[in-house]
């Protein structure tokens, strides 16, 4: 561990004035020391490259995909273009209507990942504000939410998210503001309803510590009002945490909509667009036909993203922890 | 103790009370149970529909809902044959529910024991030598594993081991027209679902017991038991594996969730009858006197394992004292 680098630091015997100025002397702040922590995780390290690719791929979708969203990879006149195995025409084989697996898994994941990051977002925003008044505040308000995070946090998920989103489609007076069931709209608020209660019991953790501290008294002496409390000092010294939630919520997004998809009960997208879970919905028909690359290119994107993103998310757990710096 | 443990399951009741509560109005609102009558048999008259409604106690407005509520309950506890029967075909509920549970407990629990006996052996091996290349492997495979999906395990299995080699069979708890005990054929069946569902548990298992028993390494009771000169093999097993389980056991109990989450997706797909399988179907159906009894279960087990995890603490760490 080396914080400041010193050149020429191992004579013992002090050396003269005028070379003491020729000495150079390299800080290190701890943002930098952050980083290389991050970078020395060799997981997250290959995970962040990856993921780079991946999005920018993702994000050039109309120029990386070869076809369009529902376009065959021939008409049906010309060939055959149903349940094709991987071949040039179709890198990753067709489905039961000649689409190109390859592209709607590039659309697919598209769609998915704007799911996953735009509900991470809305979670960590509201697990963030409601976890620093709980935290702060204590009392009747702290108990309610505990409570009910609690419940929900031991239900099975899947029970849980399948009733919560029937009760969320019966309320018809809900639908302008979250939009129908099928819709993305519906799914990202969906996700955010489950996704705040880890992040507001973990924020609310961090403030609990933290609001006895002396720095946070020092604040409080010259006249800090609480909300200067919590946005000056409480979240920025709960950021690493918060981040790391931040890129667990985006695959625990990603996999939510692809599990109730695989169940029927995913987002629509509709014509000319497709998600993660609609085609690994494919998957289940596809595996009990044998047709192993419905199964093997869906689930493979999935599980590639969910290893990715967790080993991103460990990488940052250890590079905001700078107990962690042992330098090895 | 007993009085903690008196006083915890008193409050049981309130709890699961008003949990049941929000639940049956989130189902009345989710699912509408008149309407979905009316769409399973759209020749009742009018007369007939609202027999349904007195018969469910299906009255609408705030005081209606608590008024339904308090009149399921009362049916409910009244036991199986009073409760509320199946919009489809009045079938009586329990039954098929009592098949589903035991099902579900047959798999939940072989693939529990499997999962937990691998999954804390391999945590101690990996902590055996922390850094080693034994460690690094274990450890990096189980963050891997744990970040596959239960569906993706599932269908992948069943394609390779079911459908490409045919191996075993890709679905059910027997072959179509066998009626009766078999062991053998039962087992082959329960092969890959036990199989998804313990790796879950391994992957989780091997990391927590990895973590914990590292936690207990540079403790002040292993220095003084290694200094009394015992064994590395009696320090393991007697001092740092006990201690190391305390923290492990409980949060079994509070996995309870996520072990249940990741049955019903594998019940799903290997087309096992369990209760997975039951809620799936009775809430495709949007069949409320079914949801209701499988909710209730749900929410008890859940609860009682919170409990079980409070006690098994409070039994394994003598420092922890329960009042």
């Amino acid at each position: 561990m080396t914080d400041i680098a010193v050149s020429d630091s191992d004579d013992i015997e002090l050396p003269p004035a005028d070379a003491v100025q020729g000495l150079t002397v390299q800080s290190v702040s701890p943002t930098r020391m952050a980083w290389r922590r991050y970078w020395r995780h060799w997981g997250a390290a290959i995970s962040t490259v990856i993921m780079g690719f991946l999005l920018v791929v993702v994000i050039l979708a109309p120029i990386t995909a070869r076809y369009g969203v529902d376009e065959q990879v021939c008409d049906i006149s010309v060939c055959k273009n149903q349940f094709l195995p991987p071949s040039s025409i179709a890198w990753f084989g067709t489905d039961s209507i000649g689409h190109d697996m390859y592209s709607r898994l590039i659309y697919g994941m598209r769609v998915s990942i704007f799911i996953g990051i735009a509900s991470a977002f809305l979670s960590v925003l509201i697990g963030t504000a409601v976890g620093a008044i709980a935290g702060l505040r204590g009392g009747r308000f702290d108990d309610i939410v505990m409570r009910v995070t609690d419940i929900f946090l031991a239900f099975p998920f899947l029970v849980a998210v399948i009733v919560v989103r029937q009760f969320l489609g019966g309320l018809d007076f809900l639908e302008p503001i979250i939009g129908e069931v099928s819709s993305i709209k519906f799914m990202i608020f969906l996700f955010a309803i489950f996704g705040w209660m880890g992040v507001a019991r973990l924020v609310r953790g961090q403030v609990l510590a933290l609001k006895e501290r002396e720095f946070i008294e020092a604040a409080r002496a010259v006249g800090a009002t609480n909300k200067r409390v919590v946005i000056a000092h409480l979240l920025p010294n709960s950021i690493g945490p918060i981040l790391v939630a931040l890129t667990l919520s985006v695959i625990g997004a990603i996999t939510a909509e692809s599990t109730l998809s695989f169940f029927g009960l995913g987002p629509q997208p509709g014509q000319g667009s497709t998600s993660l879970g609609q085609l690994i919905e494919l998957a289940r028909s596809g595996a009990r036909q044998g047709n192993w690359w419905l199964v093997v290119f869906p689930c493979g994107a999935l599980v590639l993203l969910a290893v990715c993103i967790n080993f991103i998310g460990d990488g940052l757990r250890d590079a905001l922890d700078p107990k962690l710096d042992k330098g090895h | 103790m007993l009085r903690f443990i008196i006083r915890r399951l008193l409050w049981l009741v309130p709890t699961v009370v008003f949990v049941t509560f929000l639940v049956y109005v989130a189902i009345r609102i989710g699912w509408n149970p008149v309407a979905t009558y009316k769409r399973a048999n759209p020749r009742a008259s009018e007369a007939k529909v609202q027999q349904y409604i007195e018969v469910n106690g299906l009255y609408e407005g705030f005081w209606g809902y608590i008024r339904g509520y308090f009149s399921w309950l009362w049916s409910f506890v009244q036991g199986p044959d009073q409760w509320p029967r199946s919009i489809k075909g009045r079938a009586e509920v329990w039954p098929p529910l009592r098949y589903s549970m035991f099902n579900t407990l047959r798999l939940a629990g072989i693939s529990t024991i499997i999962g937990i006996s691998i999954g804390l052996l391999t945590g101690i091996i990996a902590s055996l030598r922390p850094g080693g290349i034994v460690d690094g492997v274990i450890n990096t495979s189980a963050f891997v594993v744990g970040s596959i999906q239960p569906f993706v395990s599932a269908v992948v299995l069943q394609l390779i081991f079911a459908v490409q080699l045919g191996w075993l069979p890709p679905a059910g708890v027997y072959p179509p027209g066998q009626d009766g005990f078999d062991l053998w054929l039962m087992t082959q069946h329960l092969i890959l679902p036990v199989t998804v569902v313990a790796i879950q548990i391994i992957a989780g298992y091997a990391r927590y017991m990895r973590a914990s028993i590292l936690d207990v390494r540079s403790s002040d009771y292993l220095r003084t038991a290694r200094a009394k000169g015992i064994s590395e093999f009696r320090v393991l097993t007697r001092h740092s594996v006990r201690n190391a389980l305390v923290p492990v056991v409980t949060l079994l109990g509070l996995d309870l969730g996520t072990i249940l989450g990741g049955l019903i997706i594998t019940e799903a797909i290997f087309e096992y009858p369990g209760m997975g399988v039951f809620f799936l179907r009775a809430a495709g159906n949007g069949d409320f006197p079914q949801l209701m009894p499988y909710m209730v279960i749900i929410i008890v087990s859940v609860l009682m394992f919170n409990l079980i995890a409070d006690l098994t603490y409070a039994v394994l760490d003598p420092r922890i004292r329960l009042d």
